[in-house]
């Protein structure tokens, strides 16, 4: 349980992941100048993630907390999921293939 | 016994076994409220996509009107203001109060200046009519429907709105971490509570990462179908 206490996050490591969320930043500024039909809200959502992971993992320190704040984490983008998707599937699935064509 | 050994002994309530159980069940109770505030804002992303997928021109045509210019200085504002506030918490954790004060202000001041940001391009759509309510005029016409517009502007509003509250709570906290910090309340054995604020501004800032990409970026360069 005490294991984490050992282990942490160096100074050096908070810059390295500063200069990544500023990186990344302006690589997703870059690319919504470019159109790139329906991969453009894929590539922002994916370099979004890319920051939250960085911000979740070291930032909030995550990577050294206990298994069991993993868990709580993980099962909270598990319901989130949940949200989205059985909506997503209700709306989706409304007298089909009417929904989002106008 | 020695005076650091006292603060330790303090700072333990007297249901826990050691500083370590304490700490974690701190954690754990301040993750757990971040799971709500997931839940919270996720109820709003939903909205989101749920009408995005509907009146996907109309979404188009407001997206269009933001200023991805300020959304991307507030987004590396934010970013900086995580850098500060996880300073802060690594000089608390090393019982530097001189760094550990500076720092929060740092923080502060840098939220303060998110909101100023945001302000001015609440005053532009202010100005360009494009609050929800009577006097909202969309200037632009298409093959969408501005009532349809509305309901983005009312999911912008709603989602940095309630984003901005956040931040406003968050300085409102570090304001008093940075009163308890000047009178030495946290010691390297003491910090939980500078700790825990630094997990709740992180999990604003993991907020505006999403937001930004979904209301500024991401359909920019679209036509309208």
């Amino acid at each position: 349980m005490s294991a984490h206490a050992q282990h942490g996050p160096t100074l050096k490591t908070f810059f390295g992941v500063f200069a990544g969320l500023i990186i990344l930043t302006a690589i997703t500024v870059f690319i919504s100048y470019v159109e790139l039909g329906p991969l453009n809200p894929i590539v922002a959502l994916v370099i979004a993630t890319c920051k939250a992971l960085l911000v979740v993992l070291f930032f909030m320190e995550l990577r050294w907390s206990p298994h069991i704040t993993m868990i709580v984490v993980f099962s909270a983008i598990c319901f989130l999921l949940i949200l989205l998707g059985l909506t997503m599937s209700d709306y989706l699935t409304r007298i089909w293939g009417t929904y989002g064509i106008k | 016994m020695h005076s650091s050994q006292q603060t330790a002994v303090h700072a333990l309530r007297h249901h826990f076994a050691d500083m370590e159980q304490q700490h974690e069940t701190v954690s754990m109770g301040m993750w757990l409220f971040l799971v709500t505030e997931i839940m919270f804002f996720g109820g709003m992303f939903c909205a989101y996509l749920v009408y995005r997928v509907a009146y996907y021109n109309a979404w188009v045509a407001g997206s269009q009107q933001m200023n991805i210019l300020l959304g991307a200085v507030n987004t590396a504002v934010l970013i900086c203001s995580s850098v500060t506030m996880v300073l802060a918490v690594h000089f608390a954790k090393l019982g530097n109060r001189r760094l550990l004060i500076i720092f929060l202000v740092a923080t502060m001041a840098l939220g303060v200046v998110f909101l100023g940001v945001k302000a001015v391009e609440y005053h532009e759509h202010w100005a360009a009519h494009e609050v929800p309510g009577p006097n909202f005029n969309f200037h632009e016409t298409g093959n969408f429907d501005p009532r349809h517009v509305q309901i983005f502007f009312s999911l912008y509003f709603a989602m940095t709105g309630m984003h901005a509250l956040h931040m406003i709570i968050g300085i409102g906290v570090l304001a008093w971490l940075t009163l308890r910090a000047v009178r030495g309340q946290f010691t390297e054995h003491y910090n939980s509570p500078v700790e825990m604020t630094g997990l709740y501004w992180h999990f604003v800032d993991v907020v505006w990462i999403y937001l930004f990409p979904l209301l500024y970026l991401i359909s920019h360069k679209h036509m309208l179908t």
